[in-house]
């Protein structure tokens, strides 16, 4: 058997009292993929940044091909032959790509010879890889899946084997994906390791030969791709029997709730955001939106939630919408029965510095309910009923006077949609309701959405998750550019069809 | 205003430029590395004294010089390591630094010198002095003539009078101040110190995965604006006048960052910005009794001119001017 081109043997780090790992041991073979899975939380992130000696080890041992080494900081990490693209780009923004390139790599104190060794590798590579990309655009004028591109040659460029991508694929459109699986293959190809850390399972199934699987802290299993399947691997990651696909009863549509007719939105800067967009929610059915980020699916959510004005006609149960007078705001569309589940819950939806009770609160602090007498609110009536919310959407840690902030991911998307799903709402907004959310919420959360449908409800979804979109939707609309590029069933459209419509490319025409 | 006058005025704007140069090229580094200084303002004074006082006891100004440039680091040194070691607010550190110089200056000098917080005043070997540049007409000239030197200087053809007036007879700082403009450009963006100072100031994280160490970076940008500052504050006291008064800065520091801002933080711009607002400070200087008709405009409104304009073109004509896009926030590892 050959050396392993990296061994970790009885990894552990702990934060404080927080044990992230727990004697993690891996032995990932030369001119492989391996695949790291685990929910958030699980301790991928920090065992790779012990990896590229970000962190120190409390215990353990690492061997690159074979030789015992320590990696006390990057640069060691670089030295060894690894190469990390995090999931957040560490470019520097106005510098061109070849400055990105050789930042930390130069060869001498003066940058004219290392540029152009630079430029000349660029190419070489750009040949071997399929890497093509300009070295001299500057990397705040180059898409998300380029930006990428400039993180893996730059790892390349300081000669890497071993090259670790932490979720790379949660910024990119379907084809960029499929583009950068194609890039990892042709890696493998030429000899490279790499190693690909990530929550969806598909991408794991798709392109890895191994798979190790991490449950809070802790390796619980390493196997070969080829001899499991998605629901093994998701019940290795939560430690139980999950739902993949939603189990959801066929819609029963019934009148439309949300009927939208030319709807228009120009942003602050004066740019047309919305394109006079045209579409309807029955009551009973699930609307899902999906789109590449920044198509026009925010501002749809906002002007539809009153946090933007815009002109079209917008109708709710029949009756007019005000889209840009008195009763354009927030308040007035909760007061006729629209509830928000805003995208940006951490900046939207939440303030973090506040306790859960009192962002239980927001909104709708003009409840009779919640009011003592005319001067003074009844604060016990929201902790009591903050409470109740809690059990009924298993919100971990229970504390009613726990700031926000102190909640992770999935808990903090739980108040927000106790707090409007519990309103009973006919219309309800959503948007990305499981952005950033571990495995097991994201079952909770979705189960909760079908309920309300269940229960007669219209339901908006935004998401740039296409399984999301996919699993959840009764109806799928694609936006694109401001407009609504088409509408398709679930039953009768597949990923590849979508992903075309989402890059404004309408299957009529192909 | 004839020619020569008016090479007169520019004459003077240069000298005044050039302490605003130096500290603009200073805070120029610091800030570029991501570390903002609004200190700059104490650091010069600092320097000024320090510069002032050595010169005074050692009748030697490039003691007084290297004093001054001390002090200067000194002070940067400690704005350092409250804002980049303790990742403190660099706006307070500042200011604290600002407070500090003023008054320790004038008690120092107190102290020392007992002569109401000033320094003894320079002469000689204490001070920088003129250089009269080869066949330029200068003091000696007129010596050997027997003959007034703006006699001479007004009989010459116009090239010697811009040679002779404008660009001969300043201190060596002031010809060292130019020569840092090219060279801090040549820094900035041809070699490698200057490129991981910029991708410091703008992506620490870029340069601190890079495998390079933020802090020493920093450091040694917070350092290199010390440096620069203590000869800033060195030619105030030393050069463009003999000896140390109290608050001898007046603002310049806090002009220097106007300028910087106006600048968009690039060595050439940082010329131009500089020698825009010496030229205004000499304007006031030569011109303090304007009168309009019968109006004679107040001393005190020519003064606070240079201020005033710095405000509106700061507010009007600077554009979109981005800072550093990591400036003023302390560096903390994350995952």
């Amino acid at each position: 058997m050959s050396d392993a081109a990296i061994e970790l043997r009885g990894i552990s780090k702990a934060f404080g009292p927080v044990q992230a790992n727990k004697d993690i041991s891996i032995r990932v073979m030369p001119g492989t993929i391996h695949g790291i899975i685990g929910e958030n939380g699980a301790g991928k992130s920090t065992l790779m940044s012990i990896l590229y000696g970000f962190y120190k080890a409390d215990a353990g041992e690492i061997f690159i091909n074979g030789e015992q080494t320590t990696i006390p900081d990057s640069q060691a990490a670089i030295r060894a032959g690894i190469g990390m693209v995090f999931q957040h780009f560490k470019l520097v923004r106005n510098f061109s790509v070849v400055e990105n390139i050789i930042l930390g790599a130069e060869d001498g104190a003066l940058l004219q010879p290392s540029i152009t060794k630079a430029r000349k590798s660029l190419k070489q590579l750009a040949e071997e890889y399929e890497l093509n990309v300009d070295p001299d655009a500057l990397i705040e004028d180059l898409s998300v899946g380029h930006r990428q591109r400039v993180e893996i040659l730059k790892a390349l460029y300081r000669e890497a084997d071993i090259l670790i991508l932490d979720e790379p694929t949660g910024v990119l459109t379907p084809a960029e994906a499929d583009q950068l699986f194609r890039i990892l293959e042709r890696l493998k190809a030429e000899g490279k390791t790499i190693i690909l850390i990530t929550h969806k399972l598909r991408e794991i199934m798709h392109i890895t030969d191994t798979v190790s699987v991490m449950r809070r802290g802790e390796m619980t299993a390493t196997v070969k791709t080829a001899e499991t399947n998605p629901q093994e691997l998701a019940e290795l990651m939560v430690g139980r029997k999950v739902l993949l696909n939603v189990d959801k009863a066929p819609a029963q549509p019934g009148a439309p709730v949300l009927e939208v007719e030319g709807l228009s939105v120009h942003d602050g800067d004066g740019v047309q955001r919305l394109k006079g967009v045209s579409l309807n929610v029955r009551a009973g059915e699930i609307l899902g939106i999906a789109g590449v980020a920044g198509n026009g699916q925010t501002e749809l959510l906002e002007v539809l939630g009153g946090m933007m004005r815009g002109t079209g006609n917008v109708r709710l149960n029949g009756d007019e919408i005000d889209l840009t007078g008195k009763y354009s705001d927030g308040q007035s569309r909760r007061a006729r029965g629209i509830s928000h589940v805003p995208e940006e819950r951490q900046d939207e939806g939440l303030i973090l510095e506040f306790a859960a009770w009192e962002n239980v609160a927001f909104g709708y602090h003009h409840d009779p309910d919640y009011q003592r007498n005319a001067m003074f609110m009844n604060n016990a009536a929201i902790r009591a009923e903050t409470a109740a919310k809690m059990e009924r959407f298993d919100v971990r840690p229970p504390i009613t006077n726990l700031a926000a902030r102190n909640f992770s991911g999935g808990n903090q998307q739980k108040i927000v949609l106790a707090r409007e799903i519990e309103r009973n709402p006919d219309l309800l907004l959503v948007g990305q309701p499981t952005r950033g959310v571990d495995i097991g919420a994201i079952e909770f959360i979705h189960k909760r959405i079908v309920e309300l449908r269940d229960a007669g409800k219209a339901i908006l979804l935004v998401s740039v998750e296409l399984d999301e979109i996919m699993s959840l939707s009764d109806r799928i609309a694609v936006m694109f550019d401001g407009q609504i590029m088409g509408e398709r069933l679930p039953g009768e459209t597949d990923e590849k069809e979508l992903g075309l419509l989402m890059a404004g490319i309408t299957g009529d025409a192909a | 205003m004839d020619f020569l006058e008016l090479l007169q005025v520019l004459d003077s704007s240069l000298r005044l430029a050039i302490p605003l140069l130096l500290a603009c090229l200073a805070g120029l580094f610091s800030e570029r590395a991501g570390i903002f200084d609004i200190g700059l303002e104490g650091k010069m004074l600092g320097a000024a004294m320090m510069a002032a006082a050595i010169a005074a006891i050692t009748g030697n100004v490039w003691l007084g010089l290297l004093a001054g440039i001390f002090a200067s680091v000194v002070l940067a040194g400690i704005h350092g390591l409250a804002s980049i070691t303790f990742r403190g607010d660099q706006l307070i550190s500042g200011v604290a630094i600002n407070f500090l110089a003023a008054g320790l200056t004038v008690v120092v000098a107190q102290d020392w010198f007992a002569q109401g917080g000033r320094t003894p005043s320079l002469d000689g070997a204490a001070r920088f002095n003129p250089i009269e540049l080869p066949f330029a007409i200068g003091p000696s000239d007129a010596a050997e003539t027997g003959r007034r030197l703006n006699e001479l200087i007004a009989e010459a053809s116009p090239i010697q009078q811009v040679y002779s007036e404008l660009i001969s007879g300043h201190t060596l700082l002031v010809y060292l101040a130019l020569l840092a403009v090219p060279l801090s450009w040549w820094v900035l963006y041809r070699t490698r110190f200057g490129l991981r100072l910029r991708a410091v100031g703008e992506a620490p994280e870029a340069v601190d995965t890079a495998g390079i160490s933020v802090i020493r970076l920093r450091f040694v940008a917070v350092i290199l604006c010390g440096v620069l500052c203590g000869i800033a504050g060195a030619y105030l006291s030393t050069a463009l006048l003999g000896g140390f008064v109290k608050d001898m800065t007046a603002g310049r520091g806090f002009i220097a960052l106007a300028a910087l801002i106006f600048a968009k933080w690039r060595p050439w711009y940082a010329l131009s910005a500089t020698l825009l607002f010496g030229f205004l400070q000499a304007v006031v200087v030569r011109y303090q009794n304007v009168e309009v008709g019968n109006f004679t405009v107040p001393v005190q409104f020519m003064d606070a001119l240079p201020y005033i304009l710095t405000v509106v073109i700061l507010a009007g004509f600077v554009g979109k001017a981005v800072p550093p896009r990591a400036g003023g926030q302390p560096y903390v590892k994350e995952r």
